[in-house]
């Protein structure tokens, strides 16, 4: 049980409100254990902020787990810093150095604001999934859950893009703020699956509408998104949904 | 003292669910249009009754207080689901599902309940697979099960690790497209202070945005509180950082009866806590024994390395004690002999305070397999353990990822070391049959209430539960209520009820910001956790649960003398919120540790010292204690107990044996 002996310098974005300008601003930290989470050395600094009669800096964090998705710092310019595959609140100061200077800003994408300090809103992706991220399926119609058998292969591509933990980081990352990664993967997880037939074609155009009205950019293949993103979810996911856009417009012609 | 009416329905065990199901007053649907439910939270059981009411035609308010629904965390579950499908053809049954269930409660819950989470478990995975929820399957599409502990059957369905967040992001799912049709109104970051009672029932809810710091009045024709545990009282949890007691709480002073508050659960296999900064724990899934051997040294105070220490120096103890479930006991009983082992000076580590978590042999097993599928035949042992970690990798590859992350250790190579940690809460708000609490027009689903799990939760039941009370059974129960409200209009948000609910909210909101103390909320909670740890935990007796009701009453008084929270609360204030946590926590502790002081009697997570058996195990008093203890709180600091008989008509009740 000790603390530990990093000295830190923090260089932290500080926005009051959403219509104010913000700035970064410096912080020292001592003492900092190479087993603390990242989210644990800010809990260091807001207590000795509170402490001395500061505002604490605010970020979204919430299971400090890695699945909930609600943390979301740009640490030295990568979501969710140096390591990959993982996210801010599991991320350890032993992948700093003593005496490092560290530079943490929010999301940064103009269908994110930022909402106060680190913390961005994000509610556009709940937007985009309510206009199609989902199958239409009433409580109380499902069939006999293995009356369905579905190809090992299949079921476990969809998982893979199921996956996703909505944090962001692909927004953030990507030069051009595009949300594709996001939306494709839920497209996909869906398009892979024959629950999602029916409503295949029709989902990826409303999905991709609302990302667009959302005014998330668009997708040039740098793919930061997938080398940022913190469960590993796949470029291929773009490709599909792209195919799958393009043959949407055939299909409902067709359908009338 | 009195005694409490759960509104059971008459008639056999088995038949009962049906029957209600068929007789249950309907609302026809013009009428449903006209009639408002909120729910709050977007958990499994807040999310799933939110999408299925608004399917039927209500008019739905959702809130929570995360910035999005899909962070509830019900995403964090990693497991599995259990449901009685016996698609492995090894026995199982509702009826096995119902049992194995109010034994693993150690005989505390309701038959009638149980039963009917046994009976819609099937459903559930139906449900979920139509949504496009990725279960895991097997090379033939079909799905697949594993095991868990208490059973011996294998019926946990699950998705690799997530289970929870799959299961949540369908609920989700199913939400999100009744948000989209304009069926349920979403209210993120928004966070529930008061119940709003007009006339003896619930009408609403006064609502903090979060965002704004403005108060909120909304009004529903019935309330659905589907808010989570209170794991959170400890401090250090597994739960998420936000998880609080706060709407639970808030219903428990307008009159909810909160029940069997002592109840909690500790998980045996958590990271061990790594020092004083740590503000969370991480749970390393109960599916991990499936394939791990939990052994500490044979010799105490071994310093040795865990691969330096031989086999015939290893002491399985589960297997040792209990060798019939082994290493698949039920989480009460594995946490305890993790506790005795340590106290006893076996624990291993720096702080001694845990025991190893060992899959090599299993590893060494699967590679075997995979040697003879390629057919290799007689393969040495590195050929196993290379091909066995491939196997490993696949089913469990994200723990083993999220260990190594956090301990800088490789659980490939060296066995994990775990120790118990608070996990799951069996207590929360007094339910009847209905799951209304005593305040009518006000309902609690998941694990928010006390119902299904008497005094210790199966694993892979609370997935079970939240999903059966939010898409199987509130919708058809609350129907109930609501029939007979057809002609009630909606009330407006002027009205005096509402008003004054608001003041209450705002005069506590403002007397955190004006007591400009010295400490940080963090302080006063840390303070309790450990009070509660120490002497509310694991193990409890009489004598320390004396000096904790003291020790917290103290802390009370200096919580509201000294806390500082900065800032104002007309604008975004995390530390406003938490203030008002906190203060709800340190009064739930107080409860827990009455409540616990009570219950002369082992049973499940609740382990009085003075009482247990020879061997160490639980001993209950079913002649004084088969009840369900509600509390009500009188508002002065004070809680009347009432009791509700437990009768177990069907299931002989029994000392329970794992041996």
């Amino acid at each position: 049980m000790s603390t530990g002996n990093m000295n830190l310098t923090l260089k932290v974005w500080r926005q009051k409100n959403s219509k104010d300008s913000g700035k970064m601003v410096d912080y020292k930290v001592s003492e900092i254990s190479p087993d603390m989470s990242f989210l644990e050395m800010f809990d260091v600094l807001n207590e000795d902020l509170i402490t001395k009669g500061d505002d604490p800096i605010v970020f979204d964090h919430d299971c400090r787990e890695g699945i909930c998705g609600m943390c979301s710092m740009f640490i030295n310019g990568r979501p969710h810093g140096p390591k990959d595959a993982v996210t801010t609140c599991q991320l350890h100061m032993r992948s700093f150095k003593d005496g490092d200077t560290i530079v943490v800003e929010p999301w940064r994408a103009k269908a994110f604001p930022v909402i106060k300090d680190l913390t961005v809103d994000r509610s556009a992706f709940d937007r985009v999934i309510a206009a199609g991220g989902f199958i239409s399926v009433n409580t109380g119609n499902a069939q006999d859950a293995n009356a369905l058998p579905i190809p090992k292969a299949q079921a476990d591509a969809a998982f893979e893009a199921a996956a996703c933990i909505g944090c962001g980081a692909c927004v953030a990352t990507c030069k051009n703020a595009s949300a594709m990664l996001f939306v494709s993967a839920k497209i996909s997880q869906l398009a892979l699956l024959p629950q999602g037939q029916p409503e295949r074609y029709k989902r990826v155009q409303n999905m991709v509408a609302q990302m667009d009205a959302e005014g998330f950019g668009n997708c040039t293949n740098t793919g930061a998104c997938e080398a940022e993103c913190p469960k590993g979810i796949s470029l291929e996911n773009i490709a599909r949904m792209n195919r799958d856009f393009v043959t949407a417009k055939f299909v409902s012609e067709e359908e009338g | 003292m009195s005694a409490i009416n759960s509104n059971i329905p008459e008639g056999d065990l088995t038949t009962k669910w049906t029957k209600y199901k068929s007789s249950v007053p309907l609302v026809n649907p013009s009428n449903k249009r006209s009639l408002e439910v909120i729910v709050v939270g977007s958990g499994l059981a807040g999310a799933s009754a939110a999408a299925t009411l608004a399917e039927m035609g209500y008019k739905v308010k959702c809130f929570c207080f995360q910035d999005s629904p899909r962070r509830a965390h019900s995403i964090a579950a990693q497991g599995g689901i259990n449901a009685a499908k016996n698609y492995q053809n090894d026995g199982d049954s509702t009826y096995r599902l119902f049992y194995d269930t109010i034994k693993g409660g150690d005989y505390r819950a309701r038959e009638a309940n149980v039963h009917r989470l046994a009976e819609v478990s099937a459903n559930i995975i139906d449900q979920c697979v139509a949504q496009g929820v990725p279960l895991a399957r097997e090379y033939g599409g079909l799905l697949d099960n594993r095991s868990f502990g208490g059973t011996q059957v294998q019926r946990t369905f699950y998705a690799a690790g997530q289970t929870g967040q799959q299961l949540l992001l369908g609920a989700y799912s199913a939400l999100e497209r009744q948000i989209g049709m304009g069926k349920v109104e979403m209210f993120t970051r928004h966070e529930m202070l008061e119940v709003v009672k007009i006339d003896g029932k619930a009408r609403g809810i006064i609502a903090r945005n979060l965002l704004t710091g403005e108060l909120e009045r909304h009004f529903g024709h019935a309330v659905v509180l589907g808010t989570g545990g209170y794991g959170n009282v400890f401090y250090l949890s597994t739960n998420a950082m936000g998880s609080n007691v706060t709407a639970a709480w808030k219903a428990n002073k307008q009159g909810a009866f909160f029940a069997n508050p002592c109840y909690t659960q500790i998980h045996p296999t958590c990271i061990p806590v790594s020092g004083d900064h740590q503000s969370k724990l991480t749970l390393m899934s109960e599916s991990l024994r499936n394939d791990g051997r939990i052994w500490v040294p044979k010799k105490k105070d071994d310093t040795r390395k865990a691969s330096d220490i031989p086999e015939g120096e290893r002491d399985y103890y589960l297997e040792r004690r209990y060798p019939a479930f082994g290493n698949l006991v039920p989480r009460d009983v594995a946490s305890r002999a993790a506790k005795e082992r340590c106290d006893a000076g076996y624990g291993v580590g720096a702080s001694k305070l845990a025991v190893y978590l060992d899959f090599k042999a299993n590893t060494e097993r699967y590679g075997r397999i995979e040697a003879s599928k390629a057919g290799i035949h007689n393969p040495d042992k590195e050929t196993c353990m290379r091909l066995g970690t491939a196997v490993v990798k696949e089913k469990y590859g994200n723990l083993f990822d999220m260990y190594a992350q956090i301990t800088g250790e490789n659980p490939y190579e060296t066995p994990m070391r775990i120790y118990p940690a608070v996990h799951y809460t069996m207590g929360g708000l007094w339910v009847d049959y209905n799951l209304m609490t005593s305040v009518p027009g006000l309902y609690c689903t998941g694990e928010a209430n006390f119902s299904d799990h008497g005094a210790n939760r199966l694993g892979a039941s609370a997935l079970m539960q939240g999903l059966a009370d939010g898409y199987f059974v509130l919708p058809y129960t609350i129907g109930a209520y609501l029939s007979k409200e057809i002609s009630v209009k909606a009330i407006p948000t002027d009205h005096p009820a509402f008003v004054e609910a608001e003041a209450r909210a705002k005069g506590i909101l403002d007397h955190f910001i004006n007591i400009k103390g010295t400490k940080s909320v963090d302080h006063f909670h840390k303070k309790l956790g450990l009070i509660m740890w120490e002497k509310c935990g694991m193990a409890r007796n009489a004598e320390g649960l004396k000096s904790a009701i003291a020790e917290i009453q103290q802390l009370k008084k200096d919580f509201w003398a000294d806390v500082r929270v900065p800032g104002s609360a007309d604008e975004y204030n995390p530390e406003l919120e938490k203030a008002g946590r906190v203060a709800d926590f340190i009064e739930l502790g107080e409860l827990m540790c009455i409540d616990a002081l009570n219950r002369n009697e082992s049973c499940g997570g609740h382990f009085r010292e003075e009482y247990q058996t020879e061997e160490g195990e639980a001993l209950r008093d079913d002649e004084n204690y088969a009840y369900v203890a509600a509390w009500e709180n009188k508002g002065d600091g004070t809680f009347e107990l009432h009791k509700e008989e437990l009768k177990f008509e069907n299931i002989k009740i029994a000392q329970r044996s794992y041996k």
